[in-house]
């Protein structure tokens, strides 16, 4: 099969009808992989209106891109998005799949993969062509983040789930040229066994967590809703966002959309200021991308000073409200 | 409602980070001494999600677990949480299985188990993260899946699922039967209670090897990996973490933001 199999296929995800940071990312990183094979890196893409979204991901690598548009595919939905891939799959035969680790990534890689009997590894933060075998190795963080493990697959399509902010897109070019390819492909809706009945976007208000340059993350040791507050004080104090630990989400604190991890949101701001989290691996996995992470705890022994550029040993609720205060005159200076 | 849980016997992921040592010669995970395995903290919020629609709606749980030397304390722990029945998929020959062959045998199980409405897994173990068994058995089997569950309710012939999206959450309402894998939003597990323990202590697990459930020692277990691991390695930190002291935690607090400030972190 690997003969005839060749090149580098990207799914890629939009939101609003434009390409998601993800897919930029896997752009970015799929023409590596491309280049390094010397084969074409081609993108497919699946909505209402796919044709701004595919000029992006030309300016951003794609050689080729396939598009699916059809009104009923304007918002993901498993089965009729799975359907549409399957068949921009057989027509393109990549070597190489990749994904992001996105809700829909997760959802549409395993089932893929399954069904063209290959395997996959899911979360990768590295991915490379091995010299000798011309094979993709798939680097992805196991045991909680604790270890990282290194795959290799003998069938093809050898599909991946790559980690948000793993990848660096490339720099956009408007003036890159690429083709458009749309695929007639038959939607039926009538088959559909699972009906998204409504979708409940929670409300954010401010900065969205993931492109927030700063973020203030608060953990198990904050014992309640009431300390939040002060984090979102402190975080439009830096024009930041408020994220959290899993126990913090879990316990009902905080809405789970800021939880920060490993099955949370993937966060690489310049600062991370981690107010009472102990750190665990599933934890880090979510921030450690950050620029500087700077560690609030009064344990001194707490995983997170392994992880931190900046610490301070001691109670949070001492040392929050003197910092704001601080963090205010610097600012206003 | 007959519901099929899959379950995974795993090394305490809350084990102390320190306690985390890898075996470079076998690429695998030295067991911490001392500490018990536990089920993946997923799959015992998939238990629960069963147990809860058995609650509303009456029914059976059917829990499966796969591995080698499965300790029956641990694995029994569903029954005591409320579980009916407990199908071990337990033979030597499984060792040493990826996702694909893993789900390859689940799906024969599950195929011979026969009558179910809905079949539930954890969104990913707790141990190698891969998070594609649930969706490989329904790929296998070919049923519709809903992943991410914070809540499923369940109704004869159809089930209503919450399904976690990045930004809030999608209700889907689904045909049964149906896959579904829960996330932590889903809630705490119950606790088992006395009288589950003593029921679980008096239930035997039925025990099926590879050739029960119709499949070749060639497609089990390592034999019938996909994916190949070729190194696992810990990664490196540098841990060079500046600390910030002063006479008070206010002092540290003022030191903190200067330092921050001087080092234009903001």
């Amino acid at each position: 099969m690997s003969e005839t199999r060749k090149g580098v296929l990207i799914y890629g995800e939009t939101t609003e009808g434009k390409l998601a940071a993800i897919a930029t990312e896997l752009l970015g990183a799929g023409r590596k992989l491309a280049d390094e094979l010397h084969e074409e890196l081609t993108a497919v893409i699946i909505g209402a209106d796919t044709s701004a979204a595919a000029q992006e991901a030309i300016g951003y690598g794609a050689d080729k891109v396939y598009t699916v548009d059809n009104a009923a595919l304007s918002e993901y939905q498993s089965e009729l998005y799975l359907s549409a891939l399957d068949k921009a799959v057989q027509l393109v035969q990549p070597a190489v799949i990749l994904f992001g680790q996105t809700v829909p990534g997760i959802d549409l890689a395993p089932r893929l993969a399954f069904r063209f009997k290959t395997g996959l590894s899911m979360d990768c933060i590295d991915l490379a062509i091995d010299a000798a075998s011309r094979r993709l190795l798939q680097t992805k963080p196991v045991y909680g983040g604790n270890a990282n493990a290194i795959f290799v697959t003998a069938v093809d399509p050898q599909v991946a789930t790559v980690r948000c902010k793993a990848m660096a897109p490339r720099e956009f070019d408007g003036a890159r040229k690429g083709e458009v390819v749309k695929l007639a492909v038959t939607i039926d809706t009538a088959a559909v066994k699972t009906k998204v009945l409504q979708r409940v976007a929670e409300k954010v208000e401010g900065i969205k967590l993931e492109d927030a340059k700063v973020i203030i993350a608060g953990g198990r040791g904050m014992a309640g809703p009431d300390g939040f507050k002060q984090l979102d004080e402190l975080a439009q104090l830096m024009h930041g966002a408020v994220g959290a630990s899993r126990p913090a989400c879990d316990s009902g604190w905080i809405p789970s959309t800021t939880q920060v991890g490993l099955t949370g949101k993937i966060v690489a701001p310049d600062l991370y200021i981690a107010v009472a989290i102990s750190g665990s691996s599933q934890h880090m996995s979510g921030c450690s991308g950050s620029k500087k992470i700077v560690a609030i705890n009064k344990d001194p022994e707490a995983n997170i000073f392994k992880e931190a550029a900046f610490g301070v040993v001691g109670d949070w609720k001492k040392i929050l409200p003197a910092f704001k205060t601080k963090v205010k005159e610097l600012i206003s200076q | 409602m007959n519901i099929i849980v899959c379950v995974k016997q795993i090394l305490d992921p809350e084990a102390p980070p320190a306690s985390f040592k890898i075996d470079p010669a076998t690429n695998s995970v030295i067991p911490p001494a001392g500490i018990a395995p536990v089920i993946s903290p997923f799959d015992e919020q998939a238990v629960e999600a069963a147990l809860k629609i058995k609650d509303a709606q009456g029914g059976k749980v059917t829990v499966i677990s796969l591995g080698t030397n499965l300790l029956r304390d641990v694995v029994k722990k569903p029954l005591s949480m409320g579980a009916d029945e407990l199908i071990l998929l337990e033979d030597p020959a499984f060792g040493g299985g990826d996702s694909w062959s893993t789900a390859q045998a689940l799906a024969m199980a599950i195929r011979k188990i026969g009558s179910y409405d809905m079949i539930i897994c954890g969104r990913q173990a707790a141990d190698w993260d891969a998070g594609q068994v649930g969706l490989g058995i329904a790929e296998i089997i070919d049923l519709p899946a809903v992943i991410t569950a914070r809540k499923i309710t369940a109704v004869p012939g159809k089930a209503t699922v919450e399904k976690v999206v990045s930004n809030g959450y999608e209700v889907i309402e689904t045909s049964l039967p149906v896959l579904v894998t829960v996330s932590n939003e889903i809630g705490e597990p119950r606790y088992p209670t006395i009288k589950g323990i003593m029921a679980a202590k008096k239930k035997e697990p039925v025990v099926w090897k590879a050739a029960d459930i119709g499949m070749t020692p060639d497609k089990v277990g390592a034999a019938g990996r996909q994916v190949k691991l070729l190194k696992l390695f810990q990664p490196q930190r540098d841990g060079k973490c500046e600390i910030i002291s002063g006479d008070t935690p206010e002092e540290a607090a003022v030191k903190l933001a200067q330092r921050l400030r001087e080092a234009k972190v903001f």
